[in-house]
């Protein structure tokens, strides 16, 4: 750190900021690795369908297979929005 | 017993060619009979950075397709006997590589008794890519500290484990290492670039050489000496380092930290 450092308005710490995202997305794309080509469609499929009832997040769905033994067991979990911001949106 | 290495990376420009060169070179110079193979069809640079553009007649493709034997393609090196370069072919068909037709290259190699065969895979995830990681039997990839080269590495890690000969066949997988290349010390131990700690934790496999950014690359590519060659450089002796581990010798990692600043720098910011 040089005496005068603060004179020049740094950002700091990029490489932190750099290994955040990395961790973030490299694990998410590892466990999308092997997943039928058809999820993200499905993904997006069901979401809309799901929008036509409840006013649920971009990201609330959320899909994956799991192996299990011989099977292939397609897991999916939906968030619903909380009580409040769901007044919310029907007041709205 | 030939081992097959492929040099890979997903992302382009982060030293494939270069870390293939080297590596060639540093089995070769330890008495291996070596060949590196260029896969990058239609933008051949390998002969470049090994310096014998002026000697290729045959190529890779005309192996594969009968137009000349083995023999006549690959180029011998002027520095070191047992090194050997095979040069990816210009054409601009795409399908000009063939599964069969690099088995049988691989094959002949390895009944011509090479101890190391060196395929340097060109950047993406087309078929030269597929298939020069295809047979291989052990994997370095290429891997500078920024954000899209490892996550492109990540990307290629898992076509290894599972896109493969060895994968396929369900045998010992490919043994995998990282090279990190471009590393500057100065600019890690201001965080302004991931450390190979980070770089190893978020891949999760062992670094087999750190290369620091260096003048040397550039010199040597200019003057087609392989780094490996330049004592003098940092990325020269940090590839030679580099051999040596692959060879299972036990080498500290070198040129992890920044030279130290003067009372001057540090006063200034330098």
């Amino acid at each position: 750190m040089g005496l005068f450092d603060f004179l020049r308005a740094r950002q700091k710490n990029t490489a932190s900021v750099a290994r955040e995202r990395l961790r973030i997305i490299v694990a998410q794309e590892r466990s999308a690795r092997g997943a039928p080509d058809y999820l993200p469609l499905l993904r997006r499929e069901l979401l809309e369908v799901i929008r036509k009832y409840v006013n649920v997040d971009q990201d609330a769905v959320d899909i994956h297979v799991e192996k299990d033994g011989e099977h292939d067991v397609l897991e999916l979990s939906v968030a619903l929005p909380d009580k409040a911001s769901a007044a919310a949106q029907a007041a709205g | 017993m030939t081992e097959f290495i492929v040099v890979t990376s997903g992302k382009g420009g982060v030293g494939k060619t270069t870390t293939s060169a080297s590596i060639a070179v540093g089995l070769a110079k330890r008495g291996k009979k070596v060949a590196v193979i260029d896969f990058d069809v239609g933008l051949r640079n390998l002969d470049l950075i090994m310096g014998c553009e002026r000697r290729v007649v045959y190529d890779f493709v005309n192996v594969i397709h009968n137009e000349c034997t083995l023999k006549q393609a690959l180029i011998k090196d002027k520095r070191i006997d047992s090194l050997h370069v095979l040069a990816a072919s210009q054409t601009r068909d795409k399908d000009a590589l063939t599964k069969e037709g690099v088995e049988k290259v691989l094959n002949d190699l390895k009944e011509d008794g090479f101890d190391y065969v060196v395929c340097d895979s060109p950047a993406g995830i087309e078929k030269g890519a597929y298939l020069a990681m295809y047979f291989a039997d052990r994997a370095l990839v290429v891997v500078n500290p920024e954000v899209s080269s490892v996550r492109d590495s990540d990307r290629i890690l898992g076509l290894l484990a599972s896109k493969t000969r060895r994968a396929e066949l369900g045998v010992a997988p490919i043994e995998q290492h990282l090279l990190l290349t471009r590393y500057n010390p100065a600019r890690v131990a201001d965080g302004d670039m991931m450390s190979i700690d980070d770089v190893k934790e978020i891949l999760g496999i062992e670094v087999l050489g750190v290369v620091p950014e260096s003048e040397g690359v550039l010199t040597a590519s200019n003057s087609g000496v392989p780094v490996i060659l330049d004592d003098e450089s940092n990325a020269g002796q940090a590839y030679d380092d580099a051999v040596a581990r692959l060879l299972g010798e036990q080498r500290p990692m070198r040129f992890l930290d920044a030279p130290k600043k003067g009372l001057f720098a540090r006063m200034f910011g330098g």
